[in-house]
C-alpha cells in the first residue's frame, strides 16, 4: 500500500470533469484506489465519490493505493493532478 | 404513529395505503424479486444501462455538431456516471442481496448518493448533482419503459405520496381514480394540485418538506385535509376517531345537498350570482347535477397538456360546444389559454428558451400574442362554439392596454373571416380581463373601455402583490390572501368596475374560503366561481351571512394595518 498528501491547483477545483479524469484513469488499474479529504473517503474510480468530496482549489486529498499495479497507478493520479487536469 | 404537519389543501379526509410517486412521472415501487429471478432482474438493469448508454451516443454525436466539443464533454461525464462501480456494482449487488426490483434498488442508490451531495455546502459543487440525477432519469425511464407503470395504471386504492406532482400527473390520477387522497412535500394551498384536488373533492396535504422520504409504499397513512396533518402508521384508536369524523363530514356534505338550486343569497337579500369553475370538458356531466348559475372560469389549459402538438379548431371547437350545451342559457366563461414557455415547447414550438422565473415569464396572453396562430385558433373555436350566445372570453395575465385591443382586433379579424366563410355569427361575444397583475388593478379604469366584466384571479393577484412563489416552501407562508395590500387591489377594482357599471367576479382560491366569502361579497363583488366540490359549501357561506353587517366589516377591513387583525375579525363574526 502506498499513500500520498496530494494538492489541487487548479482553479475550479474537482468538479465534474475532473472527477470524471480521476474515475477514467483510476478504472485503468486492478488496484484499489481511494481517496480521503476531512475524513471522507471515496472509491477513487466513483465519479460521484469524487464529487461529493467537494475538492477545491488548494484543499489536501490523500491517496492511498493498494494492489499490484500501485506504483503505476498513483504514478498516474500525481501527474493528473500536476497537470491541473488539462485545465486553462 | 407519526405526525406530520403541512398546509391543509383539499378538505376531507382519506384513510388508506400510500404510494410513492417519484420524481418524473414514474412510479417506483418495491417489489420483491424471487431468488430464481435475480439474474433476470439483473440483466434487466444492464439493458437498461446498455440502452442509457447507447442513448447517450446519439445525443453526444448530436451535441458534438450542434454545440461542439466542450459540450460534449459534459456527456462524456454522463457515461463516466454510467460506468460508475456505484451502479454498475452497487444496484446489482443490493438486487441480489436485497431481493429488490431494478429500479429501486437504483433510486435507493440514487438517494444516497444525493444525500452525499446535500452535504455539500459549496453551491458549485452541490450542483453538480444534477448531472448525476439526469443520468440516473435516463437510467430509469429506460427500466421504466419496458414496464409501463405511470399512474394511470394504478389498480387498488391508494393516497399518493410525492415530492411535487404536475399538472400532467394530476391528469393521470383522474384517469385511474382509483386515489383516494395525497401528499406532497412542495405546495401551497393555491398551487395547481391543490386546485386540482380540490375541485375532484380528494383529501389533501401539501408543503409536508420530507413526507415523500419518510413513508414507504405500502405503509398506512391518514391524509387529514382539514387540519393539514399525515398521520403515518396510526394507532387502532386514531383510526376510529377518524372513521367518526369522515362519517360527520358525510353527513355535512348531505345537508348542503339540501341547498341545491336554492339561490345564493345572503340573509339580508343581498343576491350573487354563484358560478363553477372548469378544468375540463369531462366535467359536464356532474355540471348538470350542481344546478350551479353558470361557468365563471373555464380553463382551457388541458387541451394542450400531455401531447406534443398544438389542438385543432375543430378539437377545440368540440370542447367548448360540449360545455356550452350542457350549460343551455348558462353563461359559460371561456379563458384563452394560460400557458407557459415549457409547455409551447413540447406542444412543438420552437425557438423558446427554458426561463429563470416562468411566473414572471412568457405566458398567458404573452405568448398566445407573440405567437398569433394559437390565439387566433383558440378564438376562431370560441366563435364557432357560440351559436347560442352564451359565451364570454377572458383574457390571462393583462398587464396592459395593448394586450386587450390586440386581443380585440384579433377577434375582429376571426370575425370576418368567418363571415367571409359563410359562418353566421349571431352575437360578439363579451370579453373580459383576469386581473392577476396588480398592474391590471392599478390601471383597470383605462381598460374598462374596451371589456365588459373583469374577474380577479386571486391566486395569482396574491402571488404577485406580495411577491411570493407560492410553491416556494421558504416563503409560502408568506402567502396570505387576507393581506391588507390584496384586500385594498380587491375593493379598488370592485370600484372602479362598478362606475362604469361592470360587473366584477372572483375565480380564485379565495371565492371558496367560508372566512373569504363573507368579506369579498361584503366588498361588492358580484360573482363568485368557485369549484364544483365547493360549491354548496360556498352556498352555505353565502346563504348564512349579513350582507350590511359585512358591507361594513370589510370598510373596516381596508383600514385594518395587518392580515391576522383582519382574519382575527371576521372569525370572531363568524363564530
Amino acid at each position: 500500500m502506498i499513500k500520498k498528501d496530494l494538492r489541487v491547483i487548479n482553479e475550479l477545483g474537482i468538479h465534474a470533469r475532473p472527477a470524471g479524469m480521476l474515475a477514467n484513469t483510476a478504472s485503468k488499474f486492478a488496484c484499489e484506489l481511494k481517496l480521503i479529504k476531512d475524513k471522507m473517503e471515496v472509491n477513487c474510480k466513483s465519479i460521484m465519490g469524487v464529487m461529493t468530496l467537494a475538492a477545491g482549489k488548494d484543499s489536501t486529498l490523500t491517496v492511498v493505493a493498494s494492489g499490484s499495479d500501485e506504483a503505476a497507478a498513483m504514478a498516474a493520479i500525481e501527474e493528473l493532478f500536476a497537470s491541473k487536469f488539462d485545465e486553462d | 404513529m407519526l405526525i406530520k404537519k403541512g398546509i391543509a389543501a383539499s378538505l376531507g379526509i382519506a384513510i388508506g395505503r400510500a404510494h410513492i410517486v417519484k420524481e418524473e412521472n414514474i412510479l417506483i415501487e418495491q417489489k420483491e424479486i424471487p431468488p430464481e429471478k435475480i439474474k433476470a432482474e439483473i440483466k434487466r438493469f444492464r439493458d437498461a444501462l446498455d440502452k442509457t448508454k447507447s442513448d447517450l451516443d446519439l445525443i453526444r454525436a448530436k451535441v458534438l455538431t450542434v454545440l461542439g466539443k466542450q459540450h460534449a464533454k459534459l456527456i462524456d461525464s454522463h457515461h463516466l456516471i454510467l460506468s460508475d462501480p456505484l451502479i454498475t456494482k452497487e444496484v446489482p449487488k443490493l438486487i441480489a442481496e436485497k431481493g429488490l426490483n431494478a429500479e429501486f434498488a437504483l433510486s435507493e442508490i440514487l438517494d444516497r448518493a444525493e444525500q452525499e451531495f446535500e452535504k455539500i455546502d459549496d453551491e458549485f459543487f452541490h450542483e453538480r448533482k444534477h448531472d448525476v440525477f439526469d443520468v440516473g432519469k435516463k437510467i430509469i425511464s429506460n427500466l421504466v419503459n419496458s414496464e409501463k407503470v405511470s399512474l394511470k395504471d394504478i389498480k387498488e386504492p391508494v393516497i399518493i405520496i410525492a415530492h411535487n406532482l404536475y399538472p400532467s400527473d394530476t391528469l393521470h390520477i383522474r384517469e385511474s381514480n382509483k386515489v383516494l387522497g395525497f401528499c406532497m412535500d412542495l405546495g401551497s394551498k393555491s398551487s395547481h394540485t391543490a386546485i386540482f384536488a380540490q375541485s375532484m373533492g380528494i383529501p389533501a396535504v401539501v408543503g409536508l418538506s420530507d413526507i415523500s422520504r419518510q413513508i414507504q409504499s405500502g405503509d398506512s397513512v391518514i391524509v387529514d385535509g382539514e387540519q393539514g396533518m399525515v398521520i403515518i402508521a396510526p394507532t387502532a384508536e386514531i383510526i376510529a376517531k377518524y372513521k367518526l369524523r369522515q362519517e360527520e363530514l358525510h353527513k355535512q356534505e348531505i345537508f348542503f345537498h339540501r341547498l341545491k338550486g336554492l339561490p345564493a343569497i345572503t340573509r339580508d337579500g343581498h343576491r350573487i350570482n354563484l358560478m363553477v369553475n372548469l378544468d375540463s370538458s369531462a366535467d359536464v356531466q356532474e355540471l348538470a347535477a350542481a344546478r350551479s348559475e353558470g361557468v365563471g372560469l373555464f380553463r382551457t389549459e388541458f387541451l394542450y397538456m400531455n401531447r406534443d402538438a398544438v389542438p385543432t379548431e375543430d378539437e377545440q371547437l368540440k370542447a367548448y360546444s360540449n360545455v356550452a350545451r350542457a350549460l343551455g342559457s348558462l353563461p359559460l366563461t371561456i379563458r384563452t389559454a394560460d400557458i407557459g414557455g415549457d409547455r409551447a415547447t413540447q406542444l412543438g414550438i420552437k425557438g423558446l428558451k427554458d426561463e429563470r422565473n416562468p411566473f414572471m415569464g412568457f405566458r398567458g396572453i404573452r405568448l398566445f400574442i407573440k405567437y398569433p396562430e394559437l390565439l387566433k385558433t383558440q378564438l376562431r373555436a370560441i366563435y364557432k362554439a357560440n351559436a347560442g350566445a352564451t359565451i364570454k372570453i377572458m383574457i390571462p395575465m393583462v398587464s396592459s392596454l395593448n394586450e386587450v385591443t390586440t386581443v380585440k382586433e384579433m377577434a375582429q379579424e376571426v370575425k370576418t373571416e368567418l363571415s367571409e366563410e359563410g359562418f353566421e355569427i349571431k352575437k360578439d361575444p363579451e370579453f373580459g380581463v383576469m386581473v392577476e397583475i396588480p398592474a391590471a388593478a392599478i390601471i383597470l379604469d383605462s381598460l374598462l373601455g374596451e371589456i365588459d366584466f373583469v374577474s380577479i384571479g386571486t391566486n395569482d393577484l396574491v402571488q404577485y402583490t406580495l411577491a411570493v412563489d407560492r410553491i416556494n416552501q421558504y416563503v409560502s407562508e408568506l402567502y396570505e390572501p387576507f393581506h391588507p395590500a390584496v384586500l385594498r387591489l380587491i375593493n379598488l377594482v370592485v370600484q372602479t368596475a362598478h362606475k362604469k357599471g361592470k360587473p366584477v367576479s372572483v375565480c380564485g382560491e379565495m371565492a371558496s374560503d367560508p372566512y373569504a366569502i363573507p368579506l369579498l361579497v361584503g366588498l361588492g363583488v358580484d360573482i363568485l366561481s368557485v369549484p364544483m366540490k365547493m360549491y354548496l359549501r360556498a352556498k352555505f357561506s353565502v346563504r348564512i351571512m349579513n350582507f350590511e353587517r359585512f358591507a361594513a366589516l370589510a370598510q373596516q377591513a381596508l383600514g385594518l394595518p395587518t392580515s391576522e387583525q383582519i382574519r382575527k375579525m371576521v372569525e370572531e363574526e363568524l363564530k
